[in-house]
Order: structure tokens, then sequence, then C-alpha cells
């Protein structure tokens, strides 16, 4: 379980507090107006920016000061999410070996989860060979090598299209559930979130407050809500 | 707009220019090479100087780009109070003068300098500069921070998020190293290398003031010995011919190594690195940085303390000396603004790649020209109209200009690009063309790069002991020169107020027109 302990984010005027926790095994997104803070809440807990106060926990475990890959979780940023100059199937074994230096078994688990993603023979391409949505794939097949418990998507589909952002999403929501793990999405559209996540963050006024389930939450939007949705 | 009206004034000053830089690079070579004996006059003395020349740039130039990547990987993962005038201040050797930088060096690293004060005080013999280590030394000092440049650029290149990229998957600093650190090493290093050998292999100042004799000679420095102590012009011509290959040959090579850009805009920007916070990194780190900036500060900053002493007792031969340097700086900046504008002007209006990069290549001859073969040149071309000696200073201040040019073009060519892209068309459509155009666009558009290649003209021409020394007239020395022959008869508290103010003039040229581009410029 995710905990946020009276969690305070500063960055020169700029205030976000939180103080909440994630159910295991709950598909979460994260909403609110740009500039409220989304993307430094996700990096708190990702560990790529400090808070100034309160404490991360993972399973009661403290891991605030934790190096960002030393996390329980995986992170799917916005856009560049993998290494121009190496294969699909190096960018996905760098989530078992950054050394690269892969056994028979480990470069086995690297091919299935290609599979599952659906690049099958694309294995030797790199990125700039690929599609938009063939290069999110990867990332996905990444995310299940690494198999942490946790995942956190910053907007990672903004650059597709609206039908490739569905499909996609759909994946993410089956792969996330398969594995049995906790997801973290940011999102700018309300229909993304209504159509995977069981429950919703709103990140307003300085305040990222406690998951709430999603279809009750846009039924009936608090204020912070509506100005945002408009 | 194929058949828009070209005002002509924009063709004619720039062929102009490029037949003047032309005559002055191929048109001297050709001299040279008609004046020079048979390549058998090649003594084995002169094939030492050869091989001498080629050890010393290969050897600063690797021992430079190796010292360069752990500074540059410092520098790049590190944020520190200065760090942003550190990182000027590498750019800062290329326009001290040779000699300066020479005197500090001695004043460090010489027999009576400090590092062989603190040995003679643990009984260990005073450091001998003079040689292929004294030589290989001056250059690293030059180079090590252009490389460090060069490749901290690099490092800066890799866009940030892949480092983020790096960390969220948990790499350590070696997993960095051969996914992100080791390609761009391998596409930057090449460059780097090539560009300093072909810097080193021209060098004069440096090994005539600490190479000579029969072991660490260079062919620029057997040209001007040639010439000047032998009197042996066909020699000299024969020579200039091998140090003109040497230069083409490596430029080419550099061309094809790919020169990495140095002037590129955002170096005071470190990268957030989650993998080097620990503390035996740090410690490293910050070892490395002040090494770095203690090997480039502490010459200049003996300079200083030797020389303010040394000021009140300047002569008035250094006081005309100075005087005869400014004008000479002046002349070269004005020559060298005027040919890249014209050149840079040329290069835009003309069409077709083909015509622009002629037009262009030209400006950067002067790249694989050295300084002593177009001196020769110039020499045999002159001797049989006057005497070569009473135009000693124009030449001079030519010679410089045109040495400056490739750096010039390399700021103005892009501007006036991006001046007629940006502004072109408005122009066209109120008839602002010729004079005017000239006046009331160009010119207060690219106030910063004419500012910036004025005064690097003017730094390296203030500085410069290379075609005044072939030249040089006893009566009529620039400063260096006079610098220079103050160390020779070891008047070394003079030496060390001229170099002072050798230092503070080019310092302080180089400031007054960097400054005066920026001042007021609507951009």
């Amino acid at each position: 379980m995710l905990t946020l302990e009276r969690i305070d984010i500063r960055q020169d005027e700029f205030r976000l507090t939180a103080e909440f926790k994630v159910d295991d095994r709950a598909l979460v997104a994260v909403v609110g107006p740009s500039g409220a803070g989304k993307s430094t809440l996700l990096n708190v807990i990702s560990g790529f920016f400090a808070p100034v106060g309160g404490r991360v926990l993972w399973d009661g475990a403290d891991i605030t000061d934790a190096a960002p890959g030393k996390r329980p979780l995986s992170v799917v940023f916005q856009d560049n999410n993998l290494f121009p100059h190496l294969t699909a199937f190096q960018n996905v074994a760098l989530g078992i070996k950054p050394s690269l230096k892969l056994d028979k078994a480990e470069a086995v688990r690297v091919n299935d989860a290609l599979e599952r993603v659906g690049l099958v023979g694309m294995e030797l391409r790199k990125p700039g060979a690929l599609s938009g949505g063939q290069q999110s794939r990867v990332t996905l097949a990444r995310l299940l090598v690494r198999g942490r418990p946790l995942i956190l998507l910053d907007e990672p589909f903004a650059a597709l299209g609206p039908a490739l952002r569905v499909e996609m999403l759909d994946l993410v929501a089956e792969l996330v559930r398969a594995e049995g793990a906790t997801l973290l999405m940011v999102t700018h559209h309300p229909a993304d979130a209504l159509r995977i996540a069981d429950q919703t963050i709103v990140v307003a006024n300085g305040v990222a407050a406690a998951p709430v389930p999603t279809q009750a939450l846009f039924d009936d939007p608090p204020k912070v809500l509506r100005d945002y949705l408009g | 707009m194929a058949d828009r009206a070209q005002p002509l004034i924009r063709f004619w000053p720039g062929f102009g220019a490029a037949a003047l830089v032309a005559a002055l690079t191929l048109g001297t070579v050709l001299a040279v090479a008609l004046r020079a004996e048979g390549w058998a006059g090649l003594t084995p003395s002169d094939w030492a100087a050869v091989r001498f020349t080629l050890l010393q740039a290969l050897l600063s130039a690797a021992i430079s780009v190796a010292l360069a990547v752990p500074v540059a990987r410092a520098l790049a993962r590190r944020r520190f109070r200065g760090r942003s005038l550190l990182v000027t201040l590498l750019g800062a050797p290329f326009i001290l003068p040779v000699i300066v930088a020479i005197l500090g060096l001695l004043a460090v690293f010489g027999r009576n300098g400090l590092f062989s004060y603190l040995f003679g005080t643990i009984g260990l013999p005073a450091i001998d500069i003079y040689g292929l280590h004294g030589v290989v030394l001056a250059h690293v000092f030059f180079n090590l921070p252009l490389a460090t440049r060069l490749i901290l650029q690099g490092w800066l290149a890799i866009p940030a998020e892949r480092f983020r990229l790096a960390a969220s998957l948990g790499f350590a600093s070696d997993d960095i190293a051969r996914v992100l650190e080791r390609p761009m090493l391998r596409n930057v290093l090449p460059g780097a290398f090539m560009v300093i050998f072909v810097i080193c292999t021209t060098s004069f100042a440096v090994a005539l003031a600490l190479g000579g004799g029969p072991k660490a000679t260079t062919v620029e420095l057997a040209i001007y010995q040639a010439f000047r102590f032998e009197f042996d012009l066909g020699k000299a011509a024969l020579l200039a011919l091998v140090q003109f290959t040497i230069c083409t040959v490596a430029a080419g090579l550099a061309l094809w190594a790919h020169v990495p850009e140095a002037g590129a805009p955002g170096l005071d920007r470190a990268v957030e690195r989650w993998d080097a916070r620990g503390s035996g990194s740090r410690w490293l780190d910050a070892a490395l940085i002040t090494l770095a900036a203690l090997f480039l500060l502490l010459p200049l900053a003996m300079v200083t303390v030797h020389g303010v002493p040394g000021m009140a007792g300047l002569g008035n031969s250094v006081a005309l000396a100075a005087g005869r340097s400014v004008l000479v700086a002046l002349a070269a900046a004005l020559v060298t603004v005027v040919l890249a504008l014209a050149l840079a002007f040329a290069v835009q209006a003309v069409r077709g790649t083909i015509g622009k990069g002629v037009l262009e290549g030209i400006g950067y001859l002067a790249i694989a020209a050295s300084p002593l073969v177009i001196g020769t040149g110039l020499f045999i071309v002159l001797f049989p109209l006057l005497d070569p000696v009473s135009v000693a200073l124009p030449i001079t201040a030519l010679v410089n200009a045109l040495m400056s040019l490739p750096f010039a073009l390399r700021a103005l060519v892009p501007a006036v690009a991006q001046v007629e892209h940006q502004f072109g068309q408005l122009a066209d459509s109120l008839s602002l063309h010729g004079w005017a155009r000239l006046r009331h666009l160009y010119l207060p558009r690219l106030r910063r790069p004419v500012g910036f290649a004025a005064g690097l003209a003017a730094a390296l021409s203030m500085g410069d002991l290379g075609v005044i020394a072939l030249f040089a007239d006893p009566e009529a020395a620039t400063l260096p020169l006079q610098m220079y022959r103050l160390m020779a008869a070891y008047r070394m508290d003079e030496a060390a107020g001229a170099g002072l103010l050798l230092l503070v003039l080019s310092l302080s040229l180089f400031w007054l027109f960097d400054r005066g581009g920026r001042i007021d410029a609507d951009t």
C-alpha cells in the first residue's frame, strides 16, 4: 500500500500538500488543472523531486529518501521513455539488468513481454523505426519485465491519436490487472479516468485530495473540478 | 522570389573579399611553391622538425582530450557557486596572448618557478621546462579548456530526460557510462582531438619560447630560423610548403572527423544526476574541478603578481610597442569585420548551395594556412617591389585579420541568414536595398555578432607573435615581440610588466567590443 504522510511540496511560490493512502491493486487517475502539481506529485513518489516535509511509505517502509531506481515502482514519462540508440529488445532488457548481460531465462522473459504487448518481430528495431503506438508498447513491455508493484504514468499517451490512446489505455489496464499492480495515472481527459480508473485523485488549489470513486466524482463534481472541467 | 532584383552591393564586396582571401592564402602558397627548392632540399634536421611537429601535436591533443573527459564530466554533473564563471573562463585561453601564458607557465613550472621552489625545499632538483614536455605542457594549458568545453557540450547535449529515465531504471554510474556517456564520447572525441591536433601543428610562439634546438623544433619554427638566421628563402619556402601540406591533411582529417561546436549556448546548466550522489564521486569531482581551475588560473595569477611591480619600470620602448599593437589590433578588427560581413552577405545573396559553399569555404581557408606560410609567401611577392620590413605592421594586421576570419564567419553567416529570414521580406516590401538595408536592417541586427567578431579579432591580433617575428623591424616591434625580446634577454621583471600590460590590453579590447555589441542591442 502506498501512503503519503503529511507530504509538503514547495518550489519557489508553488506549494502542494498531500495526505492519503492508495489501496493495493487500485487503478487511480490523477486529474486537475495545468500547473496544479500533478506531475510534481508523481515526481515526489518516484524520487525525482524531494518534498520539504512528510514521508512516502510503501507497505509501511519509508522510501522518501530512496534513489529513484531503488523504489518499488516503474515510471512512464510523457516522452523520452526509450533510448533512441538501443533496440526494442535492449530497451526492454534494461528493465531486468542495466548491464544488458542477460542469461537465457532473462532473454526469454524479454521476448515474452514483447509478445504480450504485440511486438513479435520488432525486437531489433530502434525506436526511430517504430510508430508512436509501438514505442508505447515497448515501454509497457519494460514495465512487465521490471515487475514492480506500483506503476506511475505521467500523461503517457498524450502524443497519440484518440483511437490509439484508448487502445493503449485498455492494454495498460489489462496488463496492470493481470500483474496485480497498483496504477497512478495523470491524465487531462475525464474519459480516460472514467474508462479505466476505479478511483481518482483531484489535484487543485495546493492540495492533492485522497482518492475517491471515479464515477461518483464525475457524476457530482466538487467546485474545483467543475471549474476545471468547464 | 526567383526574379527578385538582387542589389549589386550585396555581391561585389563579397567577391572582392573572397578574391583577397584566396590571394593571401592560395596565392601565397603558390608563391612559396614556385620559390621552393626541390623536395630533395630537405635535410635530416628538417625531417626531425616534421616528426617533432607531429609528435608534439599528437601528444598535446591526446593529453588535452584525456584530461578533459573527467573534468567535463565533473562540470556536467555538479552545481556549485562560480560554476558559470569557471565555464566562461574556459573560453579565455583562446584570446590569451600566447607569450603571456608562457611567462605564467614559466613562473609556475619553470626553473625558477613555484614547483621548482617547492621541490627545492624537499631536496629535489629544479624542473627543466624547455623541450618536448614544455611545448606539450603549454599546448595542454591552451587546449585542455577548449577540449573541456567541446566535451562538456557533448555531455549537455544528452537530453536530461535520458538521465531521468536511467535513474528510474536504477542505473549505476557504470551503466550510465556504457549506455549514455561512451556513445556520446565516441562521437565527440575524434573531432575534439583533431581540432586540437590542427591547432598544435601550426604552433609557433610556444615552440619559439619553449622549444628550439635540434630536438624540439617545429616546422613553423624551422621556417622562421631558415628565414631569419640563414637568410635562405628557398629553404624557408620549401619548409612552408611542408607546413602547408601538414595543415591541409590535418584540417581535412578534422573536417572528416566532424568538429563539434564549442560556441553553442547553454553550457551554464548542470544535469541532475541521481547516480553520482556518493561522497566518493563528489570528492573526486571537486578535486578535478579544483585542479583544472588551478592549472588555468595559477599561471595567470603569477603573471599578475610579478607584473604589478614590473609595470612601474616599463620603458618607453614598451609603451611605444603597446601603442603599435593597439593600432594593429584595431586595424585587424576592422579588416576582419569588413571581410566577414562582405563574405556573409555574398553567401546569403548567392543562389545555390555550391556557390554558397565555395564562398564560405574560401573564408575558412585560413584554417589550413599558417601565419608563417602566408608571411613567407608575402615576403617572396613583396621583396622585388619594396622593403617588406617597412610594411611589417600593415602585413601583421592583415594576416591577423585573416586568421580571425573563420571565427568571424562562424558567428556572422548564420546571423545574416537569420536576419534575412526574419526581416528580408519586410525589407523587400519597403524597398530597403543597398546601403539603406545595410544601415537600417543589417548593422543594427548584427551588432552582437559583429561586436564579438571584432573583439575576438582585436584580442587575437593584440597577442599575436607570428608573422611579426618574421618581418620584425628592430625599431617597430609590437608588444608581444617586445615582451619576447625582454624574456630572451632575461629581463624578467620588465617582461612580467609588459606581460601584464599585454594581458590587460587584450582582454580589455575583447571586452570593449563584445560589450559594445551587447549594450542596447534590441533583441
